[in-house]
């Protein structure tokens, strides 16, 4: 037999009690949050725009790891500017739209100090406009050479790592001596690899070298063998760079279709990051060389702090993290996250950042920083830094792949990379 | 560049591209051509399988690949074949399988499997080992062993789907329901068991090339975009709801883009693709095999 809608004893109807536990519950769920609003007020509030879903998913994971770790290690240090830090995580699934709505909500809903994070180009090339228009200083731990070339605009900085031009500039010289001098470019077809094909087509050109061929891949493409017949026959060597999801089956299938028979291969480590080397198809990498930004494995980079940065982040000595080793991560990208992070606590303690009224002093403060020294903040090695351009310039590895491993064979100097950027955002208003 | 081994790769890209989007548009066009119901959600039965597979064979059983290929070919129709039947007695017979309501609903099925699967398995594109690896070398390239063991498969699938809807009472019920669902009934053909069965074998069928591909293409919760768009295509230009049309189709868009992508350019060979179906809808709006329709 059902009952309906029968009245206790006390005289509440059931739809009463209902509504006042749903009360009471809210306001348990709401207390955390009500404290966390209470306490903010001395906190510095930093916003992480990270690609935590889309086709840079693999990097917005390790991108939110990486800074997770190295705000830890900031807040146990005292915070920045003796203020704790609060890093706020948002998804821009590697998206231009979503990526311009993110900055919106956290200037207007988290009212962060600082956004950094994104690093796919055509995420990067969108917000950087809108942090311009937000007057929001916005960190890209990208690579995009855009921000030297004078592009974007007061607001945006790079800080946490080179770019393209820079790492190309640097290991052209290298590449043409050793790897080929005939050169087939296999790129991803966007902004990223068109600063691959125009910066190395006129270094390689400057060393005395040709690119053969140019094959421009979308990066959302999960089938390659299709684009392999371009590749011309008397190509010396192929350089790759391949971005996105389908990265490890990019590079078996062009082990299927050379195996230990095709031309010698350079890459950049993009085409294998969160790709475990030792992964069955792979072995045709064996004797090939790749660029890497920060060695993954710690043999490449044996110092303290590489070790400190290591471990408060949780990868191993292979690269991988630390409770699976077969989730490799994206080192050669994330360490910009941690070394911007730091770069961010020098410029306001150096300005003396109390909040949103103080950021021309920051803007200027950044400015007028001309490098980092290595340290726990900046373990990847020393880094210059050109202001008037807002970009941050170091050293590159150049590794070759022996017994499954990445053995780092030639590292550049801060000059090999170094050239004249033509961006002098100081001209500009504030 | 039109040389002898490009045409030879060529050929290859092409049938095992033909034989694994007959597979996934076959099972879009049964859902059609008995159902009248647009499945929007047809492309995300692909990754499902897909993700099934690297289920199997990567965490549940983490001993030799081609044993976890092997549970996940049984494993996945039938974990993807109860969400189809539950989609289908939860969402489809509810709005009366009307087919505006049914683009609606099967979009919004869409989202919720892939937003599901972005928060249970992860946004992570997961590499599978192939079941059986070994490299086909050819006097001027080497090619993949492991995609002709898929052709190979998806034309055993395929023939095994062409018996159950030839040869058996099922089947009989599917081409009765298809051909005018209302006499069936009154002949005393369960149409809405056959609805669940149509619509549970064409989330099976799809579900299958996912497991197929997913050596090749690892799994990721983004990966039903292109074999949607793919049997969208082959489907038209096949003609709703005529399987042997999206047979013919398959094989002919397959092969075609395959041959324009190696000789030419992949970009264009969608360009020609799309052209083809814009072609078809003003040209030959019930399909290029409408002339010998079943």
């Amino acid at each position: 037999m059902r009952v309906r809608s029968q009245s206790t004893p006390r005289g509440l109807s059931r739809r009463q009690i209902l509504a006042a536990t749903g009360a009471v519950a809210g306001l348990q769920l709401a207390k955390p949050f009500i404290v966390t609003a209470r306490a903010a007020e001395d906190t510095l509030k930093i916003g992480l725009e990270a690609h935590r879903t889309g086709i840079g998913a693999a990097y917005g994971l390790w991108y939110e790891r990486t800074s997770t770790a190295a705000v830890k290690v900031i807040n146990a240090m005292g915070g920045i500017g003796g203020r704790p830090v609060e890093l706020i995580v948002e998804d821009d699934a590697t998206d231009a739209k979503r990526g311009t709505e993110v900055m919106e909500k956290f200037a207007n809903e988290h009212k962060v100090d600082f956004v950094f994070g994104p690093l796919f180009g055509n995420v990067v090339g969108a917000v950087a406009v809108r942090a311009g228009e937000l007057k929001l200083p916005l960190f890209v731990v990208s690579e995009g050479s855009e921000l030297a070339a004078g592009d974007f605009n007061r607001y945006v900085f790079q800080t946490g790592i080179t770019n393209v031009r820079s790492q190309v500039t640097a290991i052209s010289p290298w590449v043409i001596r050793n790897v080929g001098k005939k050169v087939t470019m296999i790129i991803p077809d966007y902004i990223f690899g068109y600063n691959h094909r125009d910066f190395f087509s006129e270094t390689a050109k400057a060393q005395g070298g040709e690119v053969d061929a140019v094959i421009a891949i979308p990066p959302t493409e999960t089938s390659f063998t299709k684009y392999f017949s371009q590749i011309p026959a008397g190509t010396d060597a192929i350089y790759h760079v391949m971005v996105g999801p389908g990265v490890l089956t990019f590079v078996r299938e062009l082990g299927e279709f050379f195996g230990d028979k095709g031309p010698k291969l350079f890459g950049f480590i993009d085409s294998l990051e969160a790709v475990d080397i030792g992964a069955p198809g792979l072995e045709f990498l064996e004797g090939s060389h790749l660029w890497e930004a920060f060695p993954r494995y710690l043999s490449g980079l044996d110092t303290e702090n590489a070790k400190f940065y290591r471990g408060a982040v949780g990868i191993d000595e292979n690269g991988a993290s630390v409770g699976d080793p077969k989730e490799v991560s994206t080192n050669s990208h994330m360490f910009g996250c941690w070394e911007t992070l730091f770069s961010i606590k020098e410029a306001v303690e150096a300005s003396g950042y109390k909040g949103p009224a103080d950021k021309q002093k920051l803007v200027e403060a950044i400015e007028a920083t001309t490098g980092y020294d290595e340290g726990k903040g900046h373990p990847q090695g020393k880094k210059q830094f050109i202001g008037k351009a807002h970009q941050m310039f170091g050293p590159q590895f150049i590794s070759e792949v022996k017994g499954g491993k990445l053995n780092v064979v030639h590292t550049t100097s801060i000059e090999d990379g170094l050239y004249e950027p033509k961006a002098d955002y100081t001209k500009q208003s504030l | 560049m039109i040389t002898g081994p490009a045409l030879l790769l060529a050929l290859l890209e092409g049938t095992v591209g033909a034989a694994v989007l007959a597979l996934t548009a076959l099972g879009l066009s049964l859902v059609f051509g008995v159902m009248r119901v647009i499945n929007i959600a047809h492309g995300e039965f692909v990754m499902l399988g897909a993700v099934v597979a690297w289920w199997c064979s990567a965490d549940l059983l983490d001993a030799h690949p081609l044993l976890g290929f092997v549970v996940a070919l049984a494993v996945a129709p039938l974990v993807v074949g109860a969400i189809a039947i539950a989609a289908d007695w939860l969402v489809l017979r509810r709005i009366a399988y009307d087919p505006e309501r049914t683009i609606v609903a099967t979009m919004g099925l869409l989202y919720i499997l892939q937003q599901g699967v972005l928060m249970g398995y992860g946004p992570d594109a997961r590499p599978l080992d192939p079941p059986i690896y070994f490299r086909v070398q050819f006097p001027w390239f080497g090619y993949s062993g492991y995609k002709l063991i898929v052709a190979g498969l998806a034309l055993l699938l395929l023939g095994a789907t062409w018996l159950l809807l030839s040869r058996t009472r099922i089947g009989l019920y599917m081409r009765a329901t298809r051909l005018d669902s209302e006499t069936a009934q009154a002949f005393g053909v369960p149409v809405k068991r056959v609805y669940a069965t149509v619509f549970a074998l064409g989330a099976m069928l799809a579900a299958l090339s996912g497991v197929l591909i997913a050596p090749i293409r690892g799994a990721h919760y983004l990966m039903g975009a292109d074999p949607l768009l793919l049997s969208f295509i082959v489907v038209i230009v096949g003609g709703l709801g005529n399987l042997r049309g999206t047979l013919l189709a398959a094989a002919c868009i397959g092969i075609g883009e395959g041959m324009i992508s190696v000789l030419f350019s992949p970009t264009l060979s969608k360009i020609i693709a799309t052209l083809l179906v814009a072609a078809v809808l003003v040209i030959r709006p019930g399909g290029l095999a409408r002339s010998t329709a079943t």
